[in-house]
């Protein structure tokens, strides 16, 4: 029996993230059936599908803030299904989220640092930071990646939408991020902050993979290696960009917009 | 984390991460208003009787301290907890119980010291595992489930004759003596009431820069997404709720010494709902807030009722004042009486001093 349990966890061991038979009800509406993905270390990409194929779903049951209602989940071969949120985060999964989810009566500092302080030690300590604190300096470069020094004092109700977008993202990349899902970033960018979210993204290291869904392809299909096709709560088709924009089916049902 | 180095956006340099930092740690050293109150504070004996001393000051100091451990929660932690005050008359309760006083067959006669950690821990675990029940909520049924305590408390000490003597409650509790000092003396009481409230509001004012206050403003904002950055967020509001309550205690502890004797009517809802008043009429985003909440709501309940005799009205309609005082400030100043100084002082300082650098009158 140990045996089974160990060469189980060893098919899962070479996956980033590994989902089988995932299934989310909300009472009789079935939001994801049946979804089953395996993503390699390191690999990104797309998750694609009109509104209501259950993209948002899946991520909320990837990282617990809905649990699945059947199915297996497994983040680097331990299997996560049944952990709440924060211990998932605490092994390097990190999400943003889709309306940004920000704590509008702190500073851009100090929100960056407490997602810094989530996924390190000393969660509810009650001593101040110092003057060299090494969190405080990694909040601090972490601010400045995503070109948000300017406003590092401000209130994080004081920002503008693009700049709100963008720290959603550093709260994602605090720490050491092994796999992050991206829901949504561009939604509500201009064209030059699509530009720099581009950037932002086909620079992190190569070792993060990441799930993005986004609807524009501009941005989604240059920063991804694969994509999955959703419809209706399950998995419709799977490949290389290339692939899934020159499917005939794929453009009826999505990128065409023939929406019923 | 090496993301992208973009430096053309970066104004300031990072080594101001850690002047920033200093800057703002105690900014209360930076304002002559701060020293001053401090200061009278400090000469109050000097220049107030005995009455003003203890009836008007070491009670908001008191009442003001249990409306901080409300305001830590509230302002801080978003969790509204009507049980602060039950929790402070928990702890008055347990150093009459523990402690010495008229009534032999309850009372255990152990010393002060002995008797004063123990009614600490004992209102800290009380106040723990109510919080534990109340944050499986949020909102409306945080205040409902507190409430419930709170009156079940009451009703308790009014029908259990063993431990709280009910409704006569423990009379003539004994207060500390020692170094040749009576402490329950006015001035030596003063000091001992300013002492305590002052390590509270600092170490609350402390605590708000630090990790877990940080963390738990967090939780008042966004607590889905302080779950999704790695902060278990329901040990996070337990452990506000043991903070709360230890700050509570430590008022209860003094309420008991300053009144002698404890009895239900002091942890009845009526003054339950006071401690919620005192803290919204202060203001809940700062933790001076609930001592100017308290100020006022003394002054209210101690000279309302000459003023109203005297203008031909009833004295027991003090309260009559302190609803209307609270119904203005909900109505124009949802940030208590602070917010009002605060918008007062900015709408009076030069354009350039504005937080922001004048970017408007946000």
């Amino acid at each position: 029996m140990d045996s089974v349990a160990q060469r189980l966890s060893a098919v899962g061991a070479g996956a980033a993230l590994e989902l089988r038979g995932v299934t989310r009800l909300f009472g009789a509406l079935a939001a994801l059936t049946d979804v089953t993905i395996t993503v390699r270390p390191g690999e990104r990409r797309a998750v694609l599908g009109s509104n209501g194929a259950g993209k948002t779903t899946l991520f909320n049951c990837i990282t617990g803030d809905f649990p699945p209602t059947s199915g297996t989940i497994r983040f680097f071969g331990e299997d996560v299904t049944h952990f709440p949120p924060y211990e998932r985060i605490r092994r390097g999964l990190r999400r943003t989220y889709q309306i940004s989810a920000l704590f509008p009566g702190l500073t851009v500092q100090d929100n960056v640092y407490l997602a810094c302080r989530g996924v390190s030690r000393g969660r509810f300590s009650f001593l101040r930071p110092g003057q060299n604190d090494a969190l405080m300096h990694a909040a601090d470069n972490l601010v400045q990646a995503v070109h948000l020094s300017a406003v590092r004092d401000q209130r994080v109700a004081e920002l503008a939408h693009g700049q709100q977008r963008q720290l959603e993202i550093a709260l994602a990349l605090a720490g050491a991020p092994r796999f992050v899902l991206f829901d949504e970033p561009a939604a509500g960018l201009s064209p030059t902050e699509r530009a720099e979210l581009v950037e932002i993204l086909t620079s992190l290291p190569a070792h993060i993979g990441y799930i993005i869904i986004e609807h524009d392809m501009d941005v989604a299909l240059r920063v991804v290696e694969s994509v999955t096709m959703m419809h209706n709560g399950r998995i419709f088709k799977e490949g290389v960009p290339e692939e899934i924009q020159s499917d005939p089916e794929v453009q009826e049902l999505y990128l065409g917009g023939g929406h019923e | 984390m090496s993301v992208t180095h973009d430096t053309r956006i970066q104004i300031r340099s990072p080594a101001s991460a850690a002047q920033r930092q200093a800057a703002r740690s105690w900014p209360d050293l930076n304002n002559p208003a701060a020293w001053i109150v401090a200061i009278i504070l400090l000469i109050m004996p000097l220049i107030a009787n005995g009455f003003f001393l203890i009836e008007i000051f070491a009670t908001t100091l008191m009442l003001g301290t249990i409306a901080l451990s409300l305001m830590f929660l509230a302002g801080y932690g978003g969790m509204v907890s009507l049980m602060q005050l039950t929790i402070a008359g928990f702890a008055a309760y347990m150093v009459a119980v523990f402690g010495t006083s008229d009534n032999a067959n309850i009372s255990l006669g152990w010393p002060w010291w002995l008797a004063v950690p123990m009614a600490l821990t004992l209102a800290t675990i009380f106040g723990t595992l109510g919080g534990a029940l109340a944050v499986r909520t949020e909102g409306i049924y945080t205040i409902m489930i507190t409430l419930a305590i709170g009156a079940a408390f009451y009703y308790f000490t009014n029908q259990n004759w063993a431990i709280f003597n009910g409704h006569t409650g423990i009379n003539n509790v004994a207060t500390p003596h020692f170094w040749g000092v009576n402490w329950r003396a006015d001035i030596p009481f003063y000091y001992v009431v300013l002492a305590v409230a002052a390590l509270c509001y600092f170490a609350v004012d402390y605590i708000s820069r630090a990790p877990f206050g940080l963390a738990l403003q967090g939780v008042r904002d966004n607590p889905r997404r302080m779950a999704a950055l790695g902060f278990n967020v329901n040990a996070h509001r337990v452990a506000a709720y043991a903070v709360a309550s230890f700050i509570a205690g430590l008022a209860g502890v003094l309420q008991v010494w300053n009144y002698r004797q404890i009895s239900p009517g002091s942890v009845s809802v009526g003054a339950c709902i006071d401690i919620l008043i005192i803290a919204i009429v202060g203001g809940i985003t700062r933790p001076i807030g609930p001592y100017i909440g308290a100020l006022v709501f003394v002054l209210l309940r101690t000279f309302a009722l000459d003023f109203l005799v005297k203008i031909g009205l009833d004295g027991n309609r003090f309260r009559l004042l302190i609803g209307l005082g609270f119904l203005a400030i909900v109505f124009w100043s949802s940030d208590g009486v602070i917010g009002l100084w605060q918008r007062w002082r900015r709408s009076h300082r030069p354009q350039s001093d504005r937080p922001g650098g004048g970017r408007g009158h946000g």
